[in-house]
């Protein structure tokens, strides 16, 4: 996998500065920022390399589509600049290692991939796969591995990608439906950005699933209930694909309610920070958080990512507000059990 | 076999809790671990105290050996009848007799389970509790604290023996004797003090020195909610300054680490399970805290960290007891298991981890490594555990050999044998002090002049 392809002259020209004015974490305002980009850029060190949290919100603020979290990502790993400490930093590198204990179903060209989220094995099922299922992958060979920007390694990302993308190709898959943004992520931003090619077509799932509630649009059961929306990370490599889980949620009958971390603002779930080891910014981020949710009404919080749902979940549920993922959320307006 | 033994037996206990058929004898002649089998010649279920007292007579008079058995999962070979005689299988004697709320104790008979007390408590006094070890639930609650186990409160509040709280024994002579604030008083609160403390004459001795028929142990309160946090570090030199750091809070249940290079997620990296309780959420959250806090250095030179235990992941460490153990000892299929687990310094974690490390790779083995803070890190057990195949010789002799290499290890780091099996005490014969030998032999010798209990067990003649 090649050189991350990150345009310096775009941040000379840029008169913005959205990449870390806008970040929650870094708060560099303006031309300082401006600045500090430019600095990692060359190769030179910089604050934001120690105290950026890895939320990805960059990627997205960005608007010339330059890339300054993978930047980031790079330079830490060049520079030496751990994130998270080393015995957790093995744990999760141990933990998407290849072991041959994957699991395929009765493969077709369209193929879900399940990436490495033990959940979906029980999440995916009824009405809303049939056209696909069984037809899925699962397993650390075909996990995309994006998870290490959080942990500041991008070379475990490039070393196991291509291995990955290569899985796929083997077994003659031709068109990967992503169930978790970051797959999605990885074959359509990470991998461009490193100049990598990918050999099938990648899709969100929310674009698939948007197409099947289209087809069973006799089925659907209107929820009527008020819903917050817990925006992922990875949610930031493809931002277009967020603004679909709207659509969705209109198409089942499901209110999306206003909340101050919302689309752009989303807040991250604070676990990956607690790995960091920062635990008081952790439990700040998830105590704002789940204030927002409570506040905003709703009766159920959606998840798109399973490690969200993971982190706030259970303390969703003592708070009164039901945590559910937006697959069991479709799967329950088709008037399925889950 | 002498049938006139089997009828005296019978005529004691009744017909159906006589046995000396074969392939039940079979069973009793051997444990999960890995010392070689010898069956008994009868094995015996008692009803009551008396019924034990008349069975001691009976093996006195007769010459033959008996050997009390609680589940059989000491997995040394401490019940295993090697010079056959009566196996004395306890499980009948199961009836939890009193529990003393305010006073937080429980008198159980000598062969009560700590499933059993375990989910009594649970249902009637919800709000006491008692140190669960992570053994099977048929484990016996008598036999535990005679092998000196530790259990989910040992870090707070000693060995499990350390929370005797009075005992009932039949002699080798078949008196009986009480032990503790019950010999002078109607309460069972106090296994010693302010007497003197004779219950060191049983806890420790196999069986060899008596047979405890009714027990009292202390019970704890019981929180509402349970949690843990697992620090993790590759840096085994650290392990006890981290230890030193958390019990200093005083905010800790139990402390427990393990270590195993399968599944990869675990492979080089000590997991300290550092376990905490609360009546409220803000309890356990102030403690969660300080316990962060107390490591942040460690967090902050990158040396260690709190991994994300995911909700699903926490009914399995939180389990009691924890059955993660149990599914280790049969990794191999053929559940063959066996540790040996010596009480030693925390310090000595770096040195035991290697020895660990080396024997696996010499003999082949997989294993795991676990431990348990007792008493505020005064000590810990360090349990050098080997999966085997017990149908499969070989590794089943490399397994031994490695055990063997383990005692010797023991030894030179300073250890004493936790549950050892029969070489291993006569190794602690060899080097106990010659004071403390005499001494032993003194009551050995007094208390059990035909040597009929438990025999080749404290060998000291
Ligand atoms: C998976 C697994 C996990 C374990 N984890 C733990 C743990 O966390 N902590 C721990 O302490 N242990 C542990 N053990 C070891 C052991 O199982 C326990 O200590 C258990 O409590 C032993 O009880 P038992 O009834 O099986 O004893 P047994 O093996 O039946 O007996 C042990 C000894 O006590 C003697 N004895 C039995 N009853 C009496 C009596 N009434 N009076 C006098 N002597 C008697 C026996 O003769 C024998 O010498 C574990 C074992 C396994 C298999
Ligand atoms: S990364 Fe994007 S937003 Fe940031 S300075 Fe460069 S061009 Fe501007
Ligand atoms: S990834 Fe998040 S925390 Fe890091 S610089 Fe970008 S916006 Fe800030």
């Amino acid at each position: 996998m090649g050189e991350l392809r990150f345009n310096e002259n775009l941040c000379l020209n840029c008169t913005t500065f959205d990449c870390l004015k806008k970040c929650k974490f870094v708060k560099l305002n303006g031309a300082k920022g401006n600045l500090e980009m430019l600095k990692i850029a060359r190769g030179e060190d910089s604050t934001v390399l120690r105290t950026c949290i890895t939320c990805y919100a960059c990627e997205e603020y960005c608007e010339k589509g330059n890339h300054p979290f993978y930047l980031i990502s790079e330079k830490r790993e060049e520079k030496g600049i751990d994130i998270v400490p080393r015995p957790i930093l093995k744990q999760w590198i141990n933990l998407g290692e290849p072991v041959g204990r994957y699991k395929v179903g009765e493969l077709r060209e369209k193929t879900l991939s399940f990436g490495f989220v033990p959940e979906f094995l029980q999440w995916v099922k009824g009405k809303l796969f049939e056209d696909v299922m069984p037809s899925y992958v699962f397993g650390q060979e075909f996990f995309c591995n994006v998870a290490y920007l959080h942990f500041g390694r991008t070379s475990v990302i490039k070393q196991r990608l291509p291995i990955v993308m290569d899985n796929f190709s083997k077994l003659g898959i031709k068109e990967v439906i992503c169930l978790h943004d970051e797959c999605y992520g990885a074959f359509t931003s990470l991998a461009p950005a490193f100049g990598i090619e990918v050999p099938f077509k990648p899709i969100h799932y929310y674009e698939y699933i948007l197409k099947r509630l289209e087809q069973l649009k006799d089925k659907i059961r209107p929820l009527n209930i008020k819903v917050a929306y817990q925006r992922p990370c990875s949610s930031r490599l493809s931002p277009p694909m967020h603004y679909l889980a709207r659509e969705i949620f209109t198409s089942i009958g499901v209110e999306l309610v206003d909340r101050v971390y919302q689309d752009e603002n989303a807040l991250c779930c604070g676990e990956v920070v607690r790995l960091q080891g920062l635990y008081d910014l952790a439990e700040e981020l998830q105590r704002e958080n789940i204030e927002d949710i409570v506040k905003s009404g709703a009766e159920y919080c959606v998840f798109n990512c399973p490690y969200c749902y993971a982190a706030l979940g259970h303390k969703l549920i003592k708070k009164g507000v039901k945590p559910i993922h937006i697959i069991e959320l479709c799967r329950m307006a088709l008037g399925e059990e889950v | 076999m002498k049938e006139s033994i089997k009828s005296a037996l019978i005529e004691i206990a009744g017909e159906e809790y006589v046995s000396t058929f074969e392939e039940e004898l079979y069973f009793y002649g051997r444990d999960p671990g890995l010392s070689f089998p010898s069956n008994p010649h009868y094995v015996v279920l008692p009803e009551n105290t008396e019924e034990i007292q008349q069975i001691v007579r009976l093996a006195n008079k007769e010459g033959i050996p008996i050997v009390p058995l609680g589940a059989g999962l000491s997995l040394t070979g401490l019940a295993i009848p090697r010079r056959g005689g009566i196996v004395i299988d306890m499980k009948r004697m199961d009836r939890i007799l009193e529990v003393n709320e305010k006073a937080r104790f429980v008198i159980v008979e000598g062969g009560t389970s700590q499933g059993k007390l375990q989910a009594y408590l649970e249902k009637h006094y919800p709000r006491l509790r008692h140190s669960i070890p992570d053994a099977p639930p048929t484990a016996t609650i008598a036999a535990n604290v005679v092998i000196h186990g530790q259990g989910r409160l040992s870090q707070q509040y000693g060995f499990n023996s350390d929370l005797v709280a009075g005992m009932e024994v039949v002699l080798p002579s078949g008196e009986i004797c009480k032990v503790g604030s019950c010999a002078v008083s109607p309460y069972w609160f106090s296994k010693g003090p302010p007497l003197p403390d004779i219950s060191g004459l049983f806890l420790g001795w196999f069986g060899t020195t008596g047979i405890i028929t009714k027990l009292a142990i202390k019970l704890y309160p019981r929180k509402k909610m349970r949690d843990l946090e697992i620090f993790v570090t590759d840096n085994e030199n650290l392990i006890s300054d981290i230890i030193y750091e958390v019990t200093h809070t005083e905010m800790v249940e139990d402390i427990t680490i393990f270590a195993q290079p399968w599944p990869l997620f675990f492979k080089d990296n000590s997991h300290i399970c550092i376990y905490f309780t609360g009546d409220t959420e803000e309890e356990l959250e102030f403690k969660r805290r300080v316990i962060w806090k107390a490591l942040e250095k460690f967090i902050e030179s990158k040396e260690g960290g709190f991994m994300w235990v995911q909700p699903s992941m926490k009914p399995t460490f939180l389990d009691m007891p924890q059955r993660s153990v149990a599914r280790f000892a049969d990794v191999k299929r053929g559940g063959g298991f066996e540790y040996s687990g010596p009480i030693l310094l925390v310090e000595k974690y770096p040195e035991c981890m290697r020895k660990l490390r080396e024997l696996s790779t010499k003999y082949n083995l997989a294993y795991s490594a676990m431990a348990r803070i007792i008493d505020t890190a005064h000590c810990m057990m360090f349990a050098f555990a080997f999966a085997f195949n017990r149908a499969d010789e070989d590794m089943v002799e490399r397994a031994r050999r490695a055990m063997a290499e383990v005692s010797k290890f023991i030894i030179e780091v300073g250890g004493v044998f936790w549950k050892p099996t029969v070489e291993e005490q006569k190794l602690t014969i060899e080097h106990i002090d010659s004071g403390t030998l005499k001494l032993l032999k003194m009551i050995k010798n007094h208390l059990d002049p035909n040597n009929i209990m438990n025999p080749s067990n404290w060998e000291l003649r």
